[in-house]
């Protein structure tokens, strides 16, 4: 059942079911996601955890901070895991073998849903084998990767997300070296290609966007894949209070393009159509330097023998932008 | 006798031992308000972390239009806020971050940081007037 949010006040009487006191940093922009993508749907939700800040943050023992099933198990396989519980739940209910308060809801039309937290370590690097795993054997659940572009939790190591020109501890910037050498990879699209029925890029920033792709996610039938933004103020060291604004930044930069990507098959698994759609054009397309400057990650960027990265970066961002556009454009 | 589950170290942990958030069972909890929930001590809801701050968010009622944009962005659910009204802060859990002062769209803002010491309606007092439109 699609919960109807038309507006902020209504989405403002959801009761969270998930809970403060937890340890993650002030101003933490995971949980902002979190709580979005919860408080999208009032049907049950099953959560699985990746390794990484958000597991480790939310269930120091003796402590959980979690009013829905959550289940841990490694940094890898936080996709499969969900997949086994979701083909659990599939397997009993049409052997009419549900616990009884799972019946009553399933009869309301009130299906579990099922989804899983992944940092971008557990998702674009460790957990990568079985995401696509369960992406290829098309289980029905949500995998959210919150995408803060390092390894937060180990110290700020460079992932496979990290940006080029990012200065973290595997990649420091200094006399020799502007920090890391790598682009992105482009798991947004990697994910569609497994055929996924649905595919979303999300900025917590853009509540009403995110909300309705994660609502569009719960509903669709097969595996979906969510890229939620997750601005880091530890790691990409910008003040606390910031969160919201440099995520604001990096959407009008078009850095962090808001788009989502739609994949009909046939019985047979063929894909006919491939439809995506950006869901949100900044007024105006604010230089890549503005979302640069607002992270110290980035200030040795600013120096004369390293101006040539911002440029770069900012050519990547246009040819990318023009590609969506002419995606989009074509629809395909 | 059974020690107290706070004052259990993490190697006395029992292997497979499953963790409640509330004492006793809630059917769904979509439609139970966070203060009439019944939790049980091992929810980090029962802890607090008000101790992090080093600046807390004062409230002032007379500016609010309760557009929820402190509530949506909070990441410590320490906005309370009760059929579309916002009511406060919560000081056992909000970790002095300053999202919502920032997101905060009204003249004057209705949410501002004041230092930790201060009490609550000192801070209310030294509220700012209105900024002028530049």
């Amino acid at each position: 059942m699609t919960k109807k949010i038309r507006n902020l006040k209504e989405l403002s009487l959801s009761n969270d079911r998930y809970e403060g006191a937890n340890l993650m940093c002030p101003g933490c922009a995971h949980n902002i996601i979190v709580r979005e993508v919860l408080n999208a749907t009032d049907d049950p939700v099953v959560v699985a955890n990746a390794t990484g800040c958000l597991e480790v943050c939310t269930a120091v023992y003796p402590k959980t901070s979690w009013d829905t099933s959550w289940i841990h198990i490694g940094f890898e396989n936080a996709a499969v895991a969900i997949a086994a519980v979701q083909t659990t739940y599939e397997t009993l209910k049409k052997q009419g073998r549900l616990p009884k308060a799972a019946q009553k809801l399933a009869d309301e039309g009130r299906d579990i849903k099922f989804v899983a937290f992944g940092g971008d370590g557990g998702t674009y690097d460790i957990g990568f084998q079985s995401l696509s795993g369960a992406f290829e054997r098309g289980h029905n659940f949500m995998y959210v990767c919150l995408d803060n572009e390092v390894y937060a939790n180990t110290g700020g190591q460079r992932s496979s997300s990290t940006p080029i020109g990012a200065s973290t501890t595997t990649s420091p910037a200094g006399a020799v070296s502007y920090g890391e050498k790598m682009m992105k990879k482009s798991i947004v699209e990697i994910m569609a290609d497994h055929g996924a029925p649905y595919v979303a890029q999300v900025s917590p920033s853009k509540w009403k966007d995110m909300i309705k792709k994660v609502q569009k996610g719960y509903e669709a039938k097969g595996p979906v894949f969510i890229n939620a933004m997750s601005a880091c103020t530890t790691e990409w060291r910008f003040a606390s209070e910031d969160t919201i604004a440099v995520s604001d930044l990096g959407v009008d930069s078009c850095m962090w393009p808001l788009y989502e990507i739609i994949n009909e098959r046939d019985e047979h698994g063929i894909i006919y159509r491939t439809k995506l759609n950006i869901t949100y054009r900044p007024k105006n397309k604010i230089p890549v330097e503005e979302y640069l400057a607002a992270q110290p990650r980035f200030k040795h960027l600013f120096k004369p023998e390293n101006r040539h990265i911002i440029d770069l970066l900012q050519k990547a961002v246009d040819i990318r932008w023009e590609n969506l556009q002419r995606r989009e454009e074509a629809g395909v | 006798m059974a020690k107290d589950i706070k004052d259990l170290g993490w190697n006395e942990l029992i292997p497979g031992a499953a963790l409640f958030s509330f004492s006793e069972p809630v059917e769904d909890v979509t439609e139970v308000a966070i203060d009439e929930r019944p939790y049980s001590p091992t929810n980090s809801h029962e802890y607090s972390v008000g101790d992090w701050r080093v600046e807390k968010p004062v409230f002032n009622r007379d500016y609010c239009i309760d557009c929820q944009f402190c509530w949506v962005f909070c990441p410590d659910i320490s906005i309370i806020s009760r059929d579309k009204k916002m009511i406060g802060v919560d000081y056992e859990h909000c970790k002095g971050c300053g999202i919502c002062v920032e997101v905060c769209p009204t003249n004057p803002k209705s949410l501002l940081m004041f230092p930790e010491h201060l009490e609550n309606e000192e801070a209310l007092a030294k509220w700012p007037a209105k900024e002028a439109k530049k």
